[in-house]
């Protein structure tokens, strides 16, 4: 059965349609990745299904739970998803440390000392231990992005959302965030991520998603979608990616 | 980190050395042109042809020894009535800013009620309100009425709760929708999120324009003198009309200075430390 399953997810801003009629279903243990062009829904997407946006039309079930009924408790969905942004978005006034542990200590009520020694496990797995007691300012974007990863781990979620998690970094960092979400795949760790990385995609995903216009165009195994497309506008948006030297 | 000892070499060296007398020299220059001001300013006070009835009126010093002990005690009063109002303040303006956040149709009377206030309280001048608590008020003849000094106190605290409500939201207001977007996605509460993530960063953004209105609170508080306490300046009053010297005005006024001193500094402090905080 499927961890996610998006039906017919409509959202507009405004007058504009950002999601027109997308389905999108993401067994347990599988990696997906949205493709797209900038402002084709992907990011969009993410924030409907962790409930960050109110959807127009559609329904998402996660576990075979409808989480888009408005009796659901949002905040309860959003303990079982765990969501790191472009802007990593980590808390300034917080220690590194305090901005992983706040969510196992506030939210699922843990004992402080038993959320830190998780906390800083896995600091140490990402190579992150050193600086727990550091304020996220003192840290390059590589570092802020993996304790953002970090922070949501902690939360133990049955599926992580990643939006282009890569995206903000400078060429040199964006590696060693990459390793760390490969070492999460082979965890079994069920995710969706929207990326500009192709290369990464190929490698990574079970599944590639390509948006365009509010919908999935094109979805498949990543060396089918991204190697021989059979969508026009996925051909034609592939292209561009070439031509910019992205793949 | 180990720094591994270093021998500069001559360009280095050379550059200290300029450093260094570019230093002196500056001192040296700041030195001579505050003397000079200041010889400036002390001439065309002192040189002034009535400078000898200006010191007798203003700065006598047998009358300013005869007023401090009665300024003093006006003083303690400032000091009572400034912690207190300014706590109460700092707390109605922070419930109010947070009132005017809440979202969602169940608080819209709640948000009416702190908008209505803000708007009233901020537009209302202060000696009215102090009248209208000081005067009006006990005129009801109610049962358990608080002295005039508590209820002084309450016109402050209503007045100055308006200023700092809108302070602390626009601090709220200031962090980054981003931030609750994170908070959120963790799984905590909207109250959680303001607890936790919202507020720490708003109150630490706002402290300098908050402390900013204590300090000016901290004048302020002397009007309760309308309704009868004596205050510094009050008992400054009184001492000059007993003597028709103003010496005492300069009394009150040098203290509400040191008073103010402390503040200050801890503003500039606050300042300086969230600054350094975020590495800038």
């Amino acid at each position: 059965m499927s961890l996610l399953r998006c039906r017919g997810l409509r959202k507009t801003f405004g007058g504009h349609v950002v999601l027109d009629g997308l389905d999108l279903s993401v067994d347990e243990h599988r990696v997906v990745a949205l493709i797209g062009a900038s402002g084709s829904g992907k990011s969009t997407l993410l924030r409907c299904v962790n409930l960050l946006e109110e959807l127009d039309d559609g329904t998402i079930e996660l576990d075979g739970q409808d989480i888009s009924d408005p009796r659901v408790d949002p905040d309860r969905v959003r303990r079982r998803i765990g969501m790191v942004f472009q802007a990593y978005n980590l808390f300034p006034h917080l220690s590194v440390l305090d901005n992983v542990t706040l969510a196992p200590v506030r939210v699922h009520r843990r004992p402080r000392a038993e959320a830190e020694a998780q906390a800083r496990e896995l600091l140490d797995r990402v190579g992150l231990g050193a600086k727990a007691n550091a304020y996220p300012d003192r840290l390059s974007g590589g570092q802020q992005q993996r304790v953002a990863i970090v922070r949501a781990l902690a939360n133990s979620p049955r599926l992580m959302l990643l939006d282009e998690v890569t995206s903000a970094l400078d060429p040199e960092l964006v590696g060693e965030v990459l390793a760390l979400i490969r070492e999460l795949k082979a965890d079994g760790m069920t995710m969706v991520l929207a990326t500009h990385e192709m290369g990464f995609a190929r490698e990574v995903a079970d599944q590639v998603c390509f948006l365009d216009g509010g919908r999935v165009v094109e979805s498949g195994p990543p060396e089918r979608v991204l190697g021989d497309p059979t969508e026009p506008r996925t051909r034609q948006f592939l292209r561009r990616i070439i031509e910019a030297g992205r793949l | 980190m180990i720094l591994a000892p270093h021998e500069p070499s001559a360009a280095q060296r050379r550059r200290q050395a300029y450093r260094r007398r570019q230093t002196v020299t500056s001192v040296l220059v700041a030195a001579a042109s505050t003397a000079a001001l200041g010889t400036l300013l002390v001439v065309a006070v002192i040189g002034a042809p009535g400078w000898d009835r200006v010191r007798a009126s203003f700065a006598d010093p047998a009358i300013a020894r005869d007023a401090l002990p009665e300024v003093l005690a006006g003083l303690w009063l400032n000091v009572r009535l400034l912690v207190c109002c300014a706590a109460g303040a700092l707390l109605l303006g922070l419930l109010v800013a947070i009132l005017r956040t809440l979202r969602g149709p169940v608080f819209f009377p709640v948000r009416a009620l702190a908008a209505g206030y803000t708007y009233t309280f901020r537009g209302l001048p202060l000696i009215i309100v102090l009248y209208v608590l000081t005067l009006g008020v006990p005129g009801l003849r109610l049962q358990g009425m608080p002295p005039v000094l508590v209820l002084g106190g309450l016109a402050l605290v209503l007045t100055y709760g308006g200023y700092l409500a809108e302070v602390f939201r626009a601090g709220i207001e200031s962090v980054h929708p981003s931030q609750l977007a994170a908070a959120r996605s963790l799984g905590l509460t909207y109250r959680q999120t303001m607890r936790h993530v919202v507020l720490p960063q708003a109150v630490r953004r706002v402290a300098p324009p908050l402390l900013n209105d204590v300090v000016a609170l901290q004048k302020d508080v002397g009007l309760v003198s309308l309704a009868g306490p004596i205050d510094a300046v009050r008992a400054a009053q009184i001492a000059t009309a007993e003597t028709f010297n103003y010496t005492p005005y300069i009394v009150a006024g040098a203290l509400f200075v040191l008073l103010a001193i402390p503040l200050i500094a801890v503003t500039d402090w606050v300042t300086l430390r969230a600054a350094r905080r975020q590495g800038r």
